[in-house]
């Protein structure tokens, strides 16, 4: 067969939506796994997340998975705009009258819509979280609060990753980043990453951890305005993340179990499949949008 | 038995002159309607009353009026064939209608069945798939090997008979949201898919028939199930799913 059919065809369009949808399911699940360790309070919390958040950020396996998910995330986006336009153009005039609830799910009438919506929302999360994990420069770095007993004064702890050349060194205040930098200039130091720099010969002189931890929690407790209009915009983003996992669940809803269909497996194992799939976009989006609503409503 | 009762009907019907010119829907009054008559007998008589009006008769498919030959269509109230699964516009029956009841009558709606006149679109998209594989090359000319000599798994019997009930009506594309062939496409690659008879064209038929569906402008499948709700003959997705196989495998080929 002609290599072009493989990608053009309509048959060969549903593979790959269907590859890379139940691909991407993978992904949430791997998601879904890391954010959970956010319901583990305090410094012990945090460090294992930031831990968690450097080994993501680093680990050559994951890298080469980032890239595969990426890619994912693209093809299923333009390959499912690119169906919803020529499903479009195969009925060039519309029905006066359709009665299409008698005999199709909301969801699966409506993958297009909600697949935009959920992009829309994958694209404001990347630029909140990834890319500044990635690419942000200033982010803080882990600092660890320590109640002195005889003393009784705060210390505070900037937290070397094992690879650092020193070890823990102690810091004026809880927050360590470009901006302590700039408010009191260290002539010979900055900072790259998750990196201390020597200014003068490059020498990396300490490691520690991007405190992504600090970053999500804040984000979903800022009681700053949105845009400078709208009020604590901490629960805005709140709603806004909850409404995305609804979305995301109608999506899931239909997706799921029509990919196995669209790789030719409707067997046996179909009604489990179906199953198995309504209770995946029903369970994942809610453990997903239950952690902003704790860290919210309920996270001192 | 009979419910003896007439009602009278509003319909509002696509009128179309020919293939060029844009129809509109027209609004339609017809009275003393017998809810023991068929669908297709409401629009005889419907034709009837144009007629002695000196307007010109609505033009709709149909030919066997028992469900089996495939011919009639109509979007009725926003249903393929209408209210009732599992049947055809001819044996729809009115007493499904309530009195002074507003029905929707339109055309199948789908690129590749383009309007010929009012509600008949041409349908020849399918001829034009069943063309480009939809059959087995048998030598007729003396040798022919009797059916019964090939054993056959009575369940792949019954699912490539259950297969080839398609009367290839053209109700999956008009209902399919997407203007998909595929159930159509699916059903007529099974048929021959699960006997041993279709083996030996078994590559080039899905890859053909599939090249020609898309050819002729039909939408791609997104598996919503409305194709199978609104099939007369109840051909399953499972259809699909087969024709789905069939094609990776015959592209790794």
């Amino acid at each position: 067969m002609a290599k072009s059919a493989f990608l053009k065809s309509s048959i060969a369009k549903k593979y790959w939506m269907a590859l890379t949808g139940l691909f991407l399911c993978l992904f949430l699940v791997g998601h879904l796994i890391g954010n959970l360790q956010l319901f583990k309070s305090g410094y012990e919390g945090a460090l294992q997340f930031n831990k968690y958040a450097l080994f993501m950020t680093t680990n050559p396996l994951i890298k080469i998975m980032s890239y595969v998910t990426y890619i994912s995330i693209l093809f299923h986006a333009i390959d499912g705009i690119y169906l919803a336009i020529q499903n479009k153009k195969a009925r060039p005039v519309a029905y006066a009258m359709n009665n299409s609830s008698a005999n199709t799910s909301f969801s699966s009438r409506n993958m297009a819509v909600l697949g935009t919506l959920v992009l829309f929302f994958i694209a404001t999360h990347m630029i909140n979280f990834w890319a500044k994990m990635k690419f942000g420069t200033g982010m803080p770095l882990l600092v660890k609060e320590i109640v002195d007993p005889n003393v009784g004064a705060k210390q505070y702890m900037l937290i070397a990753t094992p690879e650092s050349p020193q070890q823990n060194v102690p810091v004026q205040g809880p927050v360590f980043d470009n901006n302590i930098l700039k408010k009191q200039p260290i002539a010979d130091i900055y900072i790259d990453g998750n990196k201390i720099v020597n200014k003068k010969n490059n020498d990396v002189l300490f490691e520690g951890y991007k405190d992504l931890h600090k970053l999500t929690i804040s984000f979903f407790k800022s009681k700053a305005r949105l845009f400078n209009v709208i009020p604590n915009e901490g629960l805005v983003f709140t709603i806004f993340y909850v409404l995305s996992m609804a979305i995301l669940g109608f999506h899931l809803w239909h997706g799921f179990q029509s990919a196995f269909q669209s790789l030719g497996i409707n067997n046996k194992f179909t009604p489990a499949i179906k199953t198995f799939g309504k209770l995946f976009s029903v369970i994942v989006p809610i453990l997903f949008a239950i952690i902003p609503v704790y860290i919210h409503f309920i996270l001192k | 038995m009979a419910t003896k009762k007439n009602i009278n009907i509003n319909l509002k019907i696509w009128r179309q002159k020919n293939a060029k010119e844009k129809g509109k829907m027209e609004t339609y009054k017809l009275d003393n309607v017998s809810t023991d008559s068929s669908f297709l007998e409401m629009l005889d008589q419907l034709n009837e009353q144009l007629v002695n009006n000196q307007q010109e008769p609505v033009a709709f498919d149909h030919d066997c009026r028992e469900g089996i030959c495939g011919m009639c269509s109509l979007y009725i109230n926003g249903r393929a064939h209408g209210p009732d699964t599992g049947t055809t516009t001819c044996q729809l029956h009115m007493r499904k209608f309530k009195d002074g009841e507003t029905i929707f009558i339109e055309p199948w709606r789908s690129k590749a069945f383009p309007v010929v006149k009012d509600l008949v679109v041409d349908r020849s998209s399918f001829d034009r798939i069943q063309q480009a594989g939809g059959f087995v090359s048998v030598n007729t000319s003396g040798n022919t090997i009797d059916a019964n000599a090939t054993p056959i798994n009575k369940q792949d019997a019954d699912k490539a008979f259950e297969a080839a009930a398609c009367i290839g009506c053209g109700a999956c594309v008009a209902t399919c949201k997407n203007g998909s062939a595929m159930l159509f496409v699916g059903a007529k690659v099974s048929q021959y898919a699960l006997l041993p008879q279709g083996q030996v064209e078994a590559t080039q038929r899905v890859l053909n028939m599939v090249r020609q569906m898309d050819e002729e402008g039909f939408g791609n499948c997104t598996n919503t199930g409305a194709c199978e709700v609104e099939c007369p003959k109840g051909i399953s997705l499972e259809n699909i799913a087969r024709m789905n196989r069939e094609y990776l495998k015959a592209s790794m080929k």
